[in-house]
């Protein structure tokens, strides 16, 4: 791991600390961020598979009575027949905002143009375009779902994929680093303390024994004077 | 006031047809693109849904939207049934976002 390099220095330890704390503090935020973004994911993905699973068989079934009716009639007849929609959806969409993601809201309400039925003659198609299209237009609302649901978790995902580096950068990058920093800065001040006290004793070593010497020598003269 | 569209096969898209959806019949990969990037472009499509079969041809393309939140393009099984591909799409955003596959894991 790349070391930061510092001055040892006491400002540059007081600033390193608190970016220290800083750090800590948006690790423990993001974290608890990114556990309920986890949960709001997973209740998501789970309502989305189980919807997922039954809008896909009941679309196969639809699609099972289409292909009869476009077997048994012409594809322009088909194609006529069904250019004229039967009911006319309106799509309003919201948004949300879900942990700071926004989300769309789906919200498809279908209004029937013609009332009730079909909108095309009966005597050039088969039943069971009558069928398939009834059929379809029940599982509407749980295909709008379905996309509504699908887009949100496309969403959550690539935010809780951002929180994630996020922590892990801020858990094993800048937080070591700080740590480290903030070691190197105060083993190189106490050293420098150490070197000042020992230094500071040396001195005084020399002081003490300069006056004892000096006293000596006072003391020498003293006795030679009472010869 | 949105519009929902349907891209894929003329005989699975037909129906929908039927319910005001704006239909786009394709046969290959580069109609299905310019008709997806035409209904994005637009603006008024909220939701694209796609056939598996098509859409597993223009994954590229698809994946640009992903993290817009408009349009949401979404795919169905066709007329020959689901390929897996759309529930294969739900794993990996779960892949994306835990890092492992924890809740298809089961089957």
């Amino acid at each position: 791991m790349a070391e930061i390099r510092v001055n040892p220095t006491r400002m540059e330890l007081k600033k390193l600390q608190t970016r220290y704390t800083t750090a800590r503090r948006g690790h423990k935020l993001l974290k608890d961020k990114r556990d309920e973004l986890m949960r709001q994911f997973l209740e998501v993905v789970r309502e989305d598979k189980e919807l997922r699973e039954r809008v896909e068989s009941r679309l196969s079934e639809v699609y099972g009575s289409f292909s009869i009716a476009a077997a048994v009639s012409s594809p322009e007849m088909l194609r006529e027949a069904l250019i004229m929609p039967k009911t006319e959806g309106t799509l309003n969409v919201s948004y949300k905002n879900m942990m700071s993601v926004t989300v769309p809201e789906f919200d498809f309400k279908a209004s029937a143009v013609s009332d009730g039925g079909v909108n095309y003659g009966m005597a050039f198609t088969s039943g069971e375009l009558d069928t398939a299209i009834v059929e379809l237009g029940g599982i509407m609302q749980e295909l709008v779902r379905m996309a509504e649901l699908e887009k949100t978790a496309q969403l959550l995902a690539e935010e809780i994929e951002k929180t994630r580096r996020r922590v892990n950068a801020l858990e094993y990058i800048m937080m070591p680093q700080y740590q480290s920093g903030i070691k190197t800065i105060k083993m190189k001040l106490e050293e420098n303390e150490r070197g000042n006290l020992t230094r500071l004793m040396k001195v005084k070593d020399m002081m003490v024994k300069k006056t004892i010497e000096a006293k000596k020598n006072v003391s020498d003269t003293d006795a030679e004077e009472d010869i | 006031m949105y519009k929902i569209g349907i891209i894929g096969d003329r005989d699975s898209v037909l129906g929908f047809m039927a319910l005001g959806f704006s239909v786009f019949d394709v046969n290959d990969a580069d109609s299905a693109r310019s008709a997806l990037r035409g209904a994005v472009k637009d603006g008024n499509f909220a939701v694209v849904f796609v056939t598996e079969r098509i859409a597993a041809l223009i994954e590229d393309e698809i994946e640009k939207y992903k993290d817009m939140p408009m349009p949401a393009v979404i795919s169905i099984p066709d007329k020959d049934g689901s390929t897996g591909y759309g529930m294969s799409n739900i794993r990996n955003a779960a892949l994306r976002a835990i890092g492992a596959d924890i809740l298809f894991s089961e089957k």
